[in-house]
């Protein structure tokens, strides 16, 4: 594992990006292939079962290292990482053990079945024979949530650089349903058999937030507007018969949303659709309120009951394979034309919609349509160029989010907690309230939006402000005004305000503004009456 | 804040608004608001302000805190191990190990003995008078890195990572560009650096604080001061020793392609290290770690703990397991703050 720890060393100790894909170039093409798949399969977020719980691994640690359980609970949140506050109590190891990567995991994967004595007997063994860098990689291995501050896309421009293959052929060779146990680096990356995986969904293209003025994208006809709706963004994939339905973040959804299995009925084999899941009211034609789509994403199976009240559909938008002809190349337009046949001729009660074209021939009439995307149940425009290809990840140029701008309230902080991981040391979660009469009504918490500098000074605020302490939370005087932006805003009873709000963040300090001007609790429920 | 005593053995010392009071002598123990008489156990901001009446403190650290606070401050001036009888009181300094001139203060009334020991650390650093245990009833101790997650890599290793990285840097084309406390940890580490590799830079408020060091006796390596036309063309092969406050400032422009590193007990924390976003952290401390800690009470033979700032309530509650009366004492000590920009000021 030595190798592995010390491209985790070299990553670690830089910010930039260059010197990262160095380090990974360098590790793809000297490291045993064994190591490499698992290397990429971690850095993808494909990782081994978790054979050890944390519960044991926070009470083996904290006896190996001589101290009570409680201290070691007490390090943690400091720290902010289990792996690493394991690795930093422990004791001085005693020897020094050689395995690689793929030979530890394996190591772990054997303790799968085994006696709890024999598991913990094999951890110490660990422990004692790693230094400690290779200690917290090990450590990680067992609790996953791997992070060494490398994207699946920095990855991914290394494996090309190490390969010679190229970038947007390598993110769709690593895209899909594999796990080291059933690929190898020849079958992966060298040379892949396109139909080995009939689920193997294609990179989603992802659109940048429009910073510029719209007219600035040129002639209004050269692009595509659509609704950017509140859903699920989703890649529908109809091959041999099956379907499977990916989200954006590669997660396998088919058993969520049951009711796409007819579509295979309608819709030619080797057909690969990209779109937005919404619940969506057939009846009037439109969305329903993200809310009512909340409670399928996070279940496996979808009671009856939960599907009618949550019908959804795939709002279609782009299609990416049409009779098994991989179409990314094709212009938008064509794309497009293909789509909006396609989705045509199907019959009305299937769960598909095409995404409505927004008309407009100017940039002041888009801008209209986009003011009252709120009121439809979208989040803005997107801007799509429509002799652009299908690209790969997120690149700025062709596809545009052009949201509507967040609702705001002023806001009081009254808690503060600090953060963990990198921002340990710092209070960046707070705990914001609206007037309701004399009393501070808490509403919401926010944990970014300010700049490192800004968390320094209200952390240092903090500390010399603090009126009472439950746990690591820090009730504050009642002091100082932010403004919080915010996507959305549902009424909720599990909160004392009586709202919810979607995204909210720390938009500014209002250091200007007095502690009784902050916004009051009738103020956000006409927020709620409006938009909820 | 003022600490009611459920124990029958007598204070000594009691915690007040304005710092550690010490009534027989009459006289405050590092006191953060003004009084008319001050024992200083070291020079840094925390625990010498300005505005007491009288100040007393070691030979050594007089300099740095004349330097700090006026020429004109009105100071009384001790060797290491003297015994003064102020009031009722006996007083003593010794030496603790932090930076050159800090002492633990050691008060005894009536045969009771307490010891107030500032900041410390208990390994030798090769700069500041190595850390002394004294034996006492009741022990005051600092808790910046009392959890047992911090544990300071022996000298010789921090040495040899710091000139590997200055190596690296020059192999590289890049100056080495060092964060460090003026007073103290700069010139620790200097001594660590091997001067065949190139010339040290240092930022003012570094050199400022040699010169006080050097005119008392100090043997410090030779150090160049960052004044106009110092630059990466002067001086390519340079490592540069500036405070924290002065990385990623303007200041730093002349130095051209630069590596960045931290020296702080807080980069022993990953989470600490990205935050900063700096290339390097090197883990470093003048303050004990949780070894040291433990170690330095087991020494002084006291019974009872009173732990001021740092991870007070869970290093009093470990305390009390190992079988101390501890208890949490308040006051305005900063510890190791990798944001405090005063020392750029100094």
């Amino acid at each position: 594992m030595k190798e592995f720890a010390a491209l985790f060393t070299a990553l670690d100790q830089t910010t930039k990006t260059s010197v990262k894909t160095a380090a990974l170039a360098d590790y793809f093409a000297t490291a045993p292939e064994d190591d490499k798949i698992w290397t990429i399969a971690l850095l993808s977020g494909r990782r081994p079962r978790r054979a050890i719980t944390t519960t044991k691994l926070r009470e083996w640690a904290a006896e190996h290292a001589g101290i009570p359980l409680w201290l070691f609970e007490a390090c943690y949140p400091v720290v902010g990482d289990l792996s690493e506050t394991i690795a930093l109590v422990l004791p001085e190891p005693k020897n020094r053990i050689e395995k690689s990567l793929s030979g530890w995991i394996a190591t772990l994967r054997g303790l799968d079945n085994a006696e709890e004595d024999a598991r913990k007997a094999a951890i110490l063994e660990a422990w004692d024979g790693l230094p400690p860098i290779e200690r917290f990689v090990f450590n990680k291995l067992i609790t996953g949530g791997w992070r060494m501050g490398v994207s699946q896309k920095l990855m991914t421009r290394a494996l090309a650089k190490a390969t010679g293959i190229e970038e947007a052929e390598l993110t769709h060779r690593l895209m899909g349903d594999w796990s080291p146990d059933n690929v190898s680096w020849e079958s992966l990356i060298e040379a892949p058999d396109p139909t080995a995986d009939l689920s193997r969904p294609y990179p989603f293209y992802l659109a940048y937030q429009l910073e510029q003025e719209p007219h600035e994208l040129g002639d209004v006809n050269d692009w595509l507007a659509e609704r950017k709706w509140d859903g699920i963004r989703g890649q529908l994939i109809l091959r041999g018969g099956e379907r499977y339905l990916w989200s954006r973040g590669e997660e396998l959804m088919t058993e969520r949303f049951p009711e796409f299995a007819q579509l295979v009925d309608f819709l030619p084999s080797g057909t690969v659709m990209d779109g937005e899941v919404l619940a969506y009211d057939r009846d009037a034609e439109a969305p329903l309120s993200f809310n009512k789509l909340q409670p399928r994403i996070g279940r496996k199976t979808v009671p009856k009951k939960l599907l009618a009240e949550a019908p959804c559909i795939l709002m279609a938008y782009d299609l990416l394979e049409w009779q098994g002809a991989d179409l990314r190349q094709t212009p938008l337009a064509d794309r497009r034309a293909i789509l909006e046949e396609a989705i045509d001729a199907l019959p009305k009660d299937l769960p598909i919609r095409i995404s409505p074209r927004v008309n407009a021939t100017t940039w002041d009439g888009l801008a209209e349509a986009r003011a009252i995307s709120r009121d439809i149940g979208a989040e803005g425009l997107m801007l799509k160029r429509l002799n652009a290809p299908y690209l790969a990840g997120r690149k700025k140029g062709d596809w545009w989010k052009w949201k509507v701008d967040p609702l705001t309230i002023d806001a009081v902080m009254i808690y503060a907690q600090a953060g963990s991981g990198r921002r340990a040391t710092l209070y960046t979660d707070f705990t914001f309230a609206v007037w309701n009469g004399n009393d501070l009504v808490p509403f919401t918490k926010a944990y970014s939006g300010l700049t490192d500098a800004e968390f320094r000074e209200i952390t240092a605020w903090v500390r010399k402000n603090t009126t009472d302490r439950f746990g690591p939370v820090r009730q504050v005087t009642p002091h100082h005004v932010f403004e919080i932006a915010f996507e959305g805003i549902q009424a909720s009873p599990r909160h004392k305000s009586g709202v919810a709000l979607r995204f909210p963040r720390m938009a500014r300090w209002r250091k200007d503004k007095p502690l009784q001007e902050a916004n009051t609790l009738d103020d956000l429920n006409q927020m709620l009456a409006q938009y909820g | 804040m003022g600490y009611a005593s459920p124990y029958l053995s007598p204070m000594v010392l009691e915690f007040t608004e304005a710092g550690i009071y010490c009534p027989p002598a009459d006289a405050y123990i590092d006191p953060w608001r003004p009084v008319p008489r001050a024992l200083i156990t070291h020079g840094h901001s925390d625990h010498a302000r300005p505005g007491m009446g009288a100040y007393m403190a070691t030979q050594a650290a007089a300099p740095v805190i004349h330097h700090r606070l006026g020429a004109d401050i009105r100071m009384e001036t001790t060797p290491y191990g003297v015994t003064h009888r102020i009031g009722d009181a006996n007083i003593s300094f010794h030496p603790a190990g932090h930076v050159p001139g800090s002492a633990q203060i050691r008060v005894e009334v009536d045969g009771e003995v307490w010891v107030a020991s500032g900041d410390y650390k208990v390994i030798d650093d090769g700069l500041s008078e190595p850390f002394e245990p004294v034996k006492c009833h009741t022990f005051i101790t600092e808790s910046t890195f009392g959890l047992p997650i911090y544990d300071w890599p022996e000298q010789d290793v921090l040495a040899r990572d710091l000139n590997a990285w200055w190596a690296q840097c020059v192999a590289e084309g890049k100056r080495a560009v060092l964060g460090v406390y003026a007073l103290g940890k700069a010139q620790r580490i200097m001594k660590l650096l091997d001067p065949s590799i190139g010339p040290i830079l240092t930022h003012g408020a570094v050199e400022a604080t040699n010169k006080v060091l050097r005119g008392q006796g100090l043997i410090l390596p030779e150090t160049v001061p960052v004044v106009d036309g110092v630059d990466a063309k002067s001086h390519p092969n340079a490592i540069v020793l500036a405070p924290p406050s002065a990385l990623g400032s303007n200041w730093m422009k002349r130095f051209g392609a630069v590596s960045t590193g931290f020296a702080s007990g807080w980069m022993r924390l990953r989470g600490v290290r990205r935050r900063r976003a700096a290339d390097r952290g090197f883990v470093v401390s003048d303050h004990a770690d949780w070894k040291g800690l433990n170690w330095a009470i087991a020494q002084t033979g006291a019974e009872r703990v009173f732990v001021t700032h740092g991870y007070t309530a869970q290093f009093s509650q470990w305390l009390r397991e190992q079988g101390y009366d501890a208890g949490i004492v308040q006051t305005e000590f900063g510890g190791e703050d990798l944001d405090e920009a005063e020392e750029s000021a100094a």
